[in-house]
């Protein structure tokens, strides 16, 4: 089966806002694919080219050379402009500026009103979608009284409504409390497992990238690193070169490691931390 | 003395009308000179009311806010001068840049202090390199800045001021880690070498744990505990029951306990943990 999402060889500049005469490239030759069903996080620091990637992926940026392919389609083509946003939905990080309407349920509604989609199915989609981001007790709440964390569950509804194959999320938690960010991830994960939608996330939280199935790492506008999190992760030099991070238990192992202990590098839950620490103890005292 | 004090501290929103709401309620508070605080608590907790009253900026519904032992609202208090002494940073500053040039706008408070020429340039040169702006991003228009860049300028906006306490709202909130480090990193240096109070507010107890010298927890608009990030941690299982979520680290050493690996301090940051474990190992004394 064909991948859902194709970036073949894809370059993208900006035009220099001071010298408009120079480009910045921020996109150096990417290519990459995505599976139906993938919950991906995409990591790098800011400025490293991850958010003009994301913009790519259902046309809101065209590249400059090479080639996106969402289900078939060309993103350059503009026939297609609507078919491709309702196959890739994307949620941004700030849930103020997303949010369109004064009540929750229309706000999920919006985007099925401009696709005409009937009233009766209307109804029913809007409430499939905010019982799956669990906003459905909601409904009828103004946006802004809710947290930042259930605007950011609106916002996902709103899309999901549309029956996306994929959502982009680019720092969808930046903004919100620990308690935000586990609703929001919680939600995440649950579309992506219960409703097979394909999940790409972009995020600055290592933690959260620890919970997706892949992890793509994007520096100076090309992929350095495609491959599961403890992979990813177990390379802690290189990711704090990169100016990034690793969860705290993969680097209390490393530091463990690094004094000649026999521990796992692809340790990265507190859980696996503890019992391979455990074991450690157990054994030295024999 | 305290340099700051809160006295049955209460701030209440849209008195009268069906959206009141109490968003700080009867604190009492004490911030000792040179301390280091992090104020960390759910979203609603209060934590932004409570830093807007510790400068003046908004005024209690009851209480008393004590700057050196003075309650700032007194009739003849000098509040223009209170906002000097206490500078606040408020959350995503980089949207508050005005001035055509980064260097402008730094002066900018110190500018309104009164200063002289000599003295301005004197601040907006040390503060932008506390903050590790290069020289010659000073004539720059600030809109040409990446978003790191022109929050670190409107953090050196308030310090060049030279407060005597500097109050931070979620001053790492949307940054990569690097970023984040960085002006962590910058505040522990300023604090050092300046001695003033720093408070940081955040919502990464990572951060706060590796930084601050006192924590304070507030929750529904009151306060939990005030004390070290060890007596803090400690109190871990009432934490999470508030949503607020313990660093992984300290979370690592709780399910070693539970394993029957214990030790006689809460564990907070990686190194620390790594050395006690290491002593163990090895059957000495943890070096910290």
């Amino acid at each position: 089966m064909e991948s859902l999402i194709k970036i073949d060889n894809v370059r993208f500049s900006y035009q220099n806002t001071e010298e408009p005469e120079k480009q910045t490239e921020v996109l150096k030759g990417i290519s990459l694919e995505f599976e139906h069903g993938e919950l991906v996080a995409v990591l790098g620091h800011n400025g490293s080219g991850k958010s003009t990637m994301a913009k790519l992926l259902n046309a809101i940026l065209l590249p400059t050379e090479g080639t996106v392919t969402v289900a078939g389609m060309d993103t350059k083509d503009e026939d297609k402009l609507l078919d491709i946003r309702q196959h890739v939905g994307m949620v941004f990080q700030n849930p103020d500026n997303q949010i369109v309407a004064t009540i929750v349920e229309e706000d999920v509604a919006f985007g099925l009103e401009n696709l005409g989609v009937p009233t009766d199915e209307m109804r029913a989609r809007v409430d499939q979608a905010l019982h799956a981001v669990g906003m459905y007790e909601f409904r009828e709440h103004a946006p802004h009284q809710l947290s930042g964390g259930q605007k950011q569950r609106v916002a996902i509804a709103g899309i999901i409504a549309m029956r996306p194959d994929c959502i982009v999320l680019d720092e969808p938690t930046a903004m919100l409390d620990p308690q935000g960010r586990k609703e929001v991830m919680r939600t995440i994960r649950l579309l992506n497992r219960d409703y097979g939608i394909t999940v790409i996330l972009i995020t600055h939280e290592m933690d959260e990238a620890a919970q997706c199935d892949r992890v793509i790492v994007i520096d100076h506008g090309t992929v350095h690193m495609d491959a599961p999190p403890e992979k990813v992760f177990s390379h802690v030099q290189e990711m704090r070169e990169l100016g990034l991070d690793v969860p705290q238990p993969t680097e209390l192992c490393d530091l463990l490691r690094q004094a000649g202990y026999d521990l796992d590098p692809e340790i990265m839950t507190p859980e696996a931390a503890a019992d391979a620490i455990a074991k450690l103890m157990q054994s030295a005292n024999k | 003395m305290p340099i700051l004090e809160a006295k049955d501290l209460t701030y209440t929103y849209s008195i009268g009308s069906p959206f009141e709401k109490t968003a700080v309620d009867h604190i009492n508070l004490q911030i000792e000179q040179g301390e280091f605080v992090g104020i960390i608590g759910h979203t609603g907790s209060g934590k932004s009311t409570l830093m807007q009253m510790m400068n003046g900026l908004l005024k209690p519904t009851a209480g008393t806010v004590l700057l050196d032992g003075k309650d700032i609202w007194e009739k003849d208090a000098d509040r223009r001068s209170v906002r000097f002494q206490v500078g606040l940073v408020f959350q995503y500053p980089e949207y508050q840049l005005f001035e055509e040039t980064v260097y402008k706008d730094i002066a900018f408070g110190p500018k309104n202090m009164g200063l002289d020429e000599k003295e301005i340039d004197r601040r907006v040169r040390e503060t932008a390199e506390a903050v590790g702006l290069r020289e010659e991003l000073l004539e720059k228009a600030p809109y040409a800045l990446s978003g790191g860049q022109k929050r670190r300028v409107a953090i050196a906006g308030v310090m060049a001021m030279e407060p005597r306490v500097l109050i931070l709202d979620e001053p790492t909130a949307g940054l990569d880690p690097k970023g984040r480090t960085k002006i962590l990193s910058q505040l522990r240096e300023y604090h050092k070498r300046t001695g003033c109070t720093v408070m940081l507010v955040s919502h990464s107890m990572e951060d706060v744990a590796k930084y601050v010298s006192r924590l304070l927890v507030l929750s529904h608009a009151k306060v939990v505990c005030y004390d070290t990030p060890a007596n803090v941690f400690a109190r871990g299982d009432e934490l999470e029951k508030m949503g607020l979520a313990l660093p992984q680290i300290t979370r690592v050493f709780r399910l070693l306990r539970d394993r029957g690996i214990t030790f006689p301090d809460e564990v907070y940051t990686v190194n620390y943990g790594a050395e006690l474990l290491r002593a163990r190992l090895e059957g000495r004394a943890p070096q910290c």
